[in-house]
């Protein structure tokens, strides 16, 4: 970095003082203590509420009783909240790699040197990270048009018959389509940045001994970023637990398609909003965090055990 | 996951026996730091830069077609008429001037929750790296945890909470859950344990400023690029939320614009609903110039933080 100064102008004091003593100290606390009580209040609140809720339920007749862990027994049982996460389970395994490979592909473009025009490269794939996932979903959902979309131009500029996007088999792959859009730049940028700061002597002395390209990007470059590959995967995958916002917004377009337990967050969003049922969907919230820090657990695990 | 990676083995790879040959030419083509350009790889490159702009070329261009114009013309040139201006006046005074509202509400999410996000993410950061202070693991141990928790999970009970609080349908819906960036907050962390060398500190303290004087005079001009970074990052989450306001909030009058677009978009389903596509492309059009703007002019900024935030990786 260009802000490491050189160690502080060096007055050679003989004998640090033995700071050792004070070093621990309550001071740290004035600055960590505004993040930490707002983060008390809207990460750890929530938290402990929704468990809270989620060990009642609401009935017409009663009204709000304990009931222990039966609403975890009935999602357990639930189908439709089943359906949902398998989903979004497939989409992780299909569009994930994808996004991530590509992002991968041009990263490692990139930091060869070989390219015309790097910088350029680097902010036009970058772009649509700015773009919100409404105007995201909006554009796409209006080139997804079979009438006067962009399939339906193709369709009739050369007689070709494109399937339809957003019927049922495909709206799925439309919707990983669109997120691939979104976050290929931003990953692409996580794997770049990490890439840049191996340092220059690996290659060099790959370079001495004839190693190919190839070598030096197996040997060399992708195990240096494994810390990068790792966390990019947990963000994806907790992206794709999360999925929400583009079939929400896509829905009006495929409303057979797309029905409102289609993930489970908007199986989640469905029973707080329309079904008021606020106890069971604070349940099903909670079994989809767990469910997704113990997939983002794994995948470090395993991500940090390969090879090393 | 798509990494092939089988020996970790470093650098010495190839038996430098075989290679004589080769080694040869390459020495001679060899120029320290600019491998040669190749066509090839520029032409595979520019296939996925295709995948990402034609998008926002069909944004633009369909934001200068009317409604009629962009039922009859094909969506990658432009109609016979271009009515560019037209739909930024009408999307700025439809609906007696609600665009306009949901612009400034917008910028008040932003000023307050990815300002507050940002300052509460250097404060911390700063402490995490530079103090060692009782309960920090366990603030740490936390923080990395929660990360992992899906946000869109905590929403819903997230929601219920502050109507029984009655926050919600006020704007501190959104500007509070806002405020917590545990990305910034880590991407700060190893910038402030990277730029700020701990002999400078120590030296200010010598010199008898206290632990605030400390902070901004030594610790925050260090530490700029990171802020930069983390500013435009939790700008872009807040700029783009669109689950929390819309969990959140009931009124239009407090709608940021990601909210407001998808209310017009959707407004053609209802019965006797205008339909106001034109409308909705150019809004959109509108919604991401800001942003475009801010990271093609801020690059040198937030490409340097970001590689520092790498390091710890």
């Amino acid at each position: 970095m260009t802000t490491l100064q050189p160690p502080a102008a060096a007055e050679p004091r003989p004998a640090p003082p033995p700071v050792r003593r004070d070093r621990r100290s309550w001071k740290g606390w004035g600055f960590i203590g505004p993040f930490a009580a707002v983060f008390a209040l809207v990460f750890l609140a929530p938290i402990a509420y929704s468990v809270y809720l989620s060990l009642f339920r609401d009935q017409l007749i009663g009204g709000t009783t304990f009931v222990g862990l039966e609403n975890y027994q009935q999602a357990i049982k639930d189908e439709l909240f089943w359906a949902s996460l398998g989903r979004v389970a497939l989409f992780l395994v299909i569009q994930v790699p994808i996004m991530l490979g590509i992002a991968l592909l041009v990263a490692l473009a990139l930091d060869s040197g070989r390219l015309y025009g790097k910088s350029f490269f680097r902010i036009t794939i970058f772009l649509p990270y700015a773009v919100p996932a409404v105007v995201a979903t909006l554009m796409w959902g209006f080139m997804y048009g079979t009438k006067y979309g962009l399939v339906g131009d193709f369709n009739s500029a050369f007689g070709w018959s494109l399937p339809d996007p957003l019927s049922a088999d495909l709206v799925l792959a439309s919707i990983g389509n669109i997120v691939t859009w979104e976050f290929v730049g931003y990953n692409m940028l996580i794997f770049y940045a990490a890439l840049r700061v191996v340092p220059h002597s690996l290659y060099e002395a790959a370079e001495i001994d004839g190693a190919s390209q190839w070598r030096v990007i197996t040997a060399i470059k992708l195990p240096a970023i494994r810390g990068a590959l790792v966390i990019a995967t947990i963000f994806s995958v907790i992206g794709s637990f999360q999925l929400f916002n583009e079939p929400s917004i896509l829905r009006p377009l495929a409303r057979n398609a797309i029905t409102t337990d289609y993930t489970p967050n908007f199986y989640t969003y469905s029973l707080s909003f329309s079904g008021q049922q606020h106890n069971y969907s604070a349940t099903v919230a909670i079994i989809m965090g767990l469910i997704t820090m113990v997939v983002a657990y794994v995948v470090q695990l395993r991500g940090m055990r390969k090879g090393a | 996951m798509t990494t092939p990676v089988t020996t970790p083995a470093p650098a010495a790879a190839a038996p430098a026996g075989v290679s004589s040959p080769p080694r040869l030419r390459r020495v001679k083509d060899h120029r320290p730091g600019r491998p040669r350009r190749s066509k090839l790889l520029t032409v595979l490159t520019s296939l996925v830069v295709l995948y990402t702009v034609v998008p926002l070329i069909w944004l633009v261009i369909n934001a200068t077609k009317t409604q009629s114009g962009l039922a009859n013309s094909g969506g990658l040139w432009f109609a016979d008429d271009f009515a560019l201006w037209e739909n930024i006046r009408d999307t700025f005074t439809y609906g007696d001037g609600i665009f306009t509202r949901w612009l400034l509400n917008t910028l008040l999410y932003v000023v307050l929750g990815a300002g507050g996000a940002t300052l509460l993410a250097v404060l911390g950061g700063y402490a995490l790296a530079k103090f060692d202070f009782p309960g920090k693991r366990g603030v740490f141990a936390t923080v990395i945890g929660a990360v992992a928790v899906p946000g869109t999970a905590l929403a819903v009970p997230t929601f219920l909470m502050f109507s029984k609080m009655g926050l919600t349908d006020t704007p501190w819906a959104v500007i509070l859950p806002s405020l917590v960036s545990p990305f910034g907050l880590y991407l700060m962390w190893v910038f402030a344990s990277e730029a700020i060398p701990t002999e400078l500190l120590e030296a200010a303290r010598m010199d008898g400023a206290g632990e605030a004087r400390t902070f901004f005079t030594v610790a925050l001009p260090l530490l700029a690029p990171g802020i930069v970074t983390v500013l435009l990052f939790t700008t872009v989450a807040t700029w783009n939320n669109y689950f929390l306001p819309l969990i959140m909030l009931k009124d239009p009058d407090w709608y940021p614009l990601t909210l407001g677009l998808s209310a017009w978009n959707s407004q053609a389903e209802t019965v006797g609903g205008e339909v106001v596509f034109n409308l909705v492309i150019t809004g959109s059009l509108l919604t991401i110039l800001p942003l475009v703007v801010a990271f093609l002019f801020l690059q040198k900024y937030w490409q340097s933080g970001l590689a520092a935030g790498s390091v710890k990786e």
